[in-house]
């Protein structure tokens, strides 16, 4: 680099930046706060979308499954299964979710495999509340389509 | 070296590499059941494997850093670290608390993992790369303290080169951006926003800080170039990734609730985070060009080139791929985010920990060219077959993720195929992959054979300008 451009100059590049890009963030991240109750709809988290979320964790779905595109790629995104299986209707979305979650695994050779985790009635409705939550999280409009 | 208290990086290094051979075979296991879905089910489910294959990496990359650290940080503050004892104290504390967890992981179901380590009194597991017990993130915790404390007493009492200062700033960012890692609100949006905190100012902010100085300082020692230069070189480069990346988290805000002007802070900084590592290539091939003497340690040199031009590719130019939101909005969460986060983390911070082993094993097993030409030849030829074998797996996993939006994401939701049986159409590619994971596994084998191959050392030459 050339001599005009010295040390105390970069320096200043790395600590003011580094500084000022930081408090940028912390600023932006103060807006969106604000501003996220109206796109999360946190006031409909009942117990039970609550519950739903820690067997979801407690479950480890994220090590094959994607919720909103972040994840394992190995099994389909479910921050949309609702929109893709329960036509709308919370009720016949928890009745396809418990049979879904009984037959598992599928046991067909070859494919992958979901392990069969023994959830109670209770808990796969739970599940399914916090996924028909999430799925009406204001997310850009993400995914493209039903597929996910 | 130096100092003697230098070779307590050296237990650091050789248990990463046991941890980063456990990590390929978790790898392997996981590449076959792409193409075999029930390979080893029900006795190791995938998302066991891969929360195995990701937690390993990230634990053996946290003890390259400390090995790293605990090597140059004393060489730069020109004085003994602060305290050999305690190092060797959290050395074994951390690996008995990192085999443990990944020992859990493998022979209790993590539903039971997550009852016998009272996850409900302060529930943060389940979340991708923090899957650990909460009892095993505090131990993360207790340890990035004791070892940023010695790290940070040594530098104190010392010299407080550019190198050194850059050092503890990241290492300081990386304590204090996993203390994150402990907020997990029951609000899905506000957990993932500040999940990114630890992930995201981690990989794309802090951990740069740690390359740029490990790089800048390997550069040094095998250049003789002026420090002058190499820490004006440091401080723009890292700027550069602070200005870039801090902001460019907005990439992550584009689809999980945050609120539309994220689309354009994501997209615009974090389109020039490449920048950074463009200029860490120049930067690298430059000091290497105006190299003061001839190294004997001329893998070394290698890795640090590598480092620079497979972290630019893999974190530059795969993340640049798929960063702009009106591309991320059909890419994101399909094959083509794999392939940007296996050379990003190879190019990155595999290879750069590679770096600094490559140049200090040698050094504390009492060879400070480096290891004998014949042993140079082994690592050179792991070094191509495992940068072969990852440009494979992430040409493979590109061809496969936009194969994948062709078929499962472009259409409408008439057309669109199913996951499924859009992973069907993908299997020729995986298998492809699978081959290419193979010639890594080899690259590997190679660089562990050749820390046992002999014969005569080599001698530096002083070039004459």
């Amino acid at each position: 680099m050339a001599d005009q451009f010295n040390k105390g100059m970069a320096r200043n590049i790395y600590y003011g930046g580094g500084v000022f890009f930081f408090l940028l963030l912390v600023g932006l991240t103060l807006d969106t706060l604000r501003v996220l109750p109206e796109r999360d709809h946190r006031e409909n988290i009942t117990e039970e979308v609550a519950h739903g979320k820690e067997l979801w964790e407690n479950n480890n779905c994220i090590g094959c499954h994607t919720l909103m595109g972040e994840g394992a790629y190995f099994a389909p995104e479910l921050a949309n299964v609702y929109d893709r299986y329960g036509q709308g209707n919370e009720e016949a979305f928890k009745a396809f979710l418990q049979s879904w979650m009984s037959i598992q695994p599928l046991g067909v050779e070859g494919r992958r495999q979901m392990p069969q985790f023994n959830l109670s009635t209770d808990e796969v409705d739970a599940l399914a509340a916090f996924l028909i939550w999430t799925s009406r999280v204001n997310d850009n409009d993400w995914p493209p389509n039903i597929q996910g | 070296m130096k100092f003697s208290s230098q070779a307590v990086a050296k237990p650091y290094f050789i248990f990463a590499m046991i941890l980063f051979a456990g990590q390929l075979l978790f790898g392997g296991i996981l590449g076959l059941q792409y193409v075999i879905g029930d390979f080893l089910f029900p006795y190791l489910p995938f998302n066991v494997a891969r929360m195995v294959h990701t937690n390993l990496l990230i634990v053996w990359l946290l003890f390259a850093f400390m090995g790293a650290s605990y090597y140059l940080v004393p060489e730069e503050a020109d004085t003994e670290l602060h305290s050999p004892l305690l190092a060797r104290i959290l050395f074994w504390v951390f690996a008995a608390a990192g085999v443990a967890t990944i020992l859990g992981y493998l022979f209790v179901p993590y539903a039971r993992l997550a009852e016998i380590t009272y996850n409900e009194l302060l529930p943060t597991m389940g979340r991708e790369f923090l899957e650990q017990p909460t009892i095993t993130k505090i131990g993360i915790v207790i340890v990035a303290l004791g070892f940023v404390y010695n790290v940070g007493m040594t530098v104190l009492k010392g010299r407080k080169t550019v190198i050194n200062m850059v050092l503890i700033t990241g290492l300081i960012g990386l304590a204090v951006f996993f203390l994150f890692s402990f907020y997990n609100p029951s609000n899905l949006v506000l957990d993932k926003y500040f999940w990114w905190w630890t992930v995201h100012l981690w990989v794309e902010g802090v951990w740069e800080l740690i390359l740029g100085a490990i790089l800048a300082f390997t550069l040094i020692k095998v250049t003789g170039v002026d420090r002058e230069v190499i820490e004006k070189w440091l401080y723009v480069i890292i700027g550069m990734a602070l200005i870039s990346g801090l902001i460019g988290m907005g990439h992550h805000y584009f689809w999980i609730g945050p609120g539309e002007y994220w689309l354009w802070l994501g997209s615009i900084f974090s389109a020039i985070e490449p920048i950074p590592f463009f200029m860490m290539v120049v930067f690298a091939f430059k000091m290497v060009r105006e190299r003061r003497h001839e190294h004997g340690n001329s893998i070394a040199v290698t890795w640090a080139l590598g480092t620079a031009v497979m972290g630019f590719l893999g974190a530059g130019v795969w993340g640049f791929i798929h960063t702009l939101a009106p591309v991320n909005y059909f890419t994101h969460g399909s094959q083509i985010t794999a392939a940007h986060g296996h050379l990003a983390f190879f190019g990155a911070y595999v290879m750069i920990s590679l770096t600094i082993i490559s140049y200090a094993m040698p050094i504390m097993r009492g060879r400070p060219q480096g290891n004998s030409l014949q042993a140079q030849k082994v690592e050179r030829f792991s070094f191509w077959a495992m940068c072969i074998g990852m440009m494979g797996i992430t040409l493979a996993l590109t061809v496969a993720g936009a194969y994948q939006v062709a078929l499962q994401r472009i259409p409408g939701d008439a057309e669109a195929l199913s996951f499924m049986a859009t992973q069907d159409k993908l299997m020729p590619i995986y298998w492809v992959r699978m081959g290419f994971g193979v010639l890594f596994i080899g690259g590997v084998v190679a660089y562990f054979t050749s820390f046992f191959v002999g014969g005569k050392l080599p001698e530096a030459v002083k070039i004459e300008s």
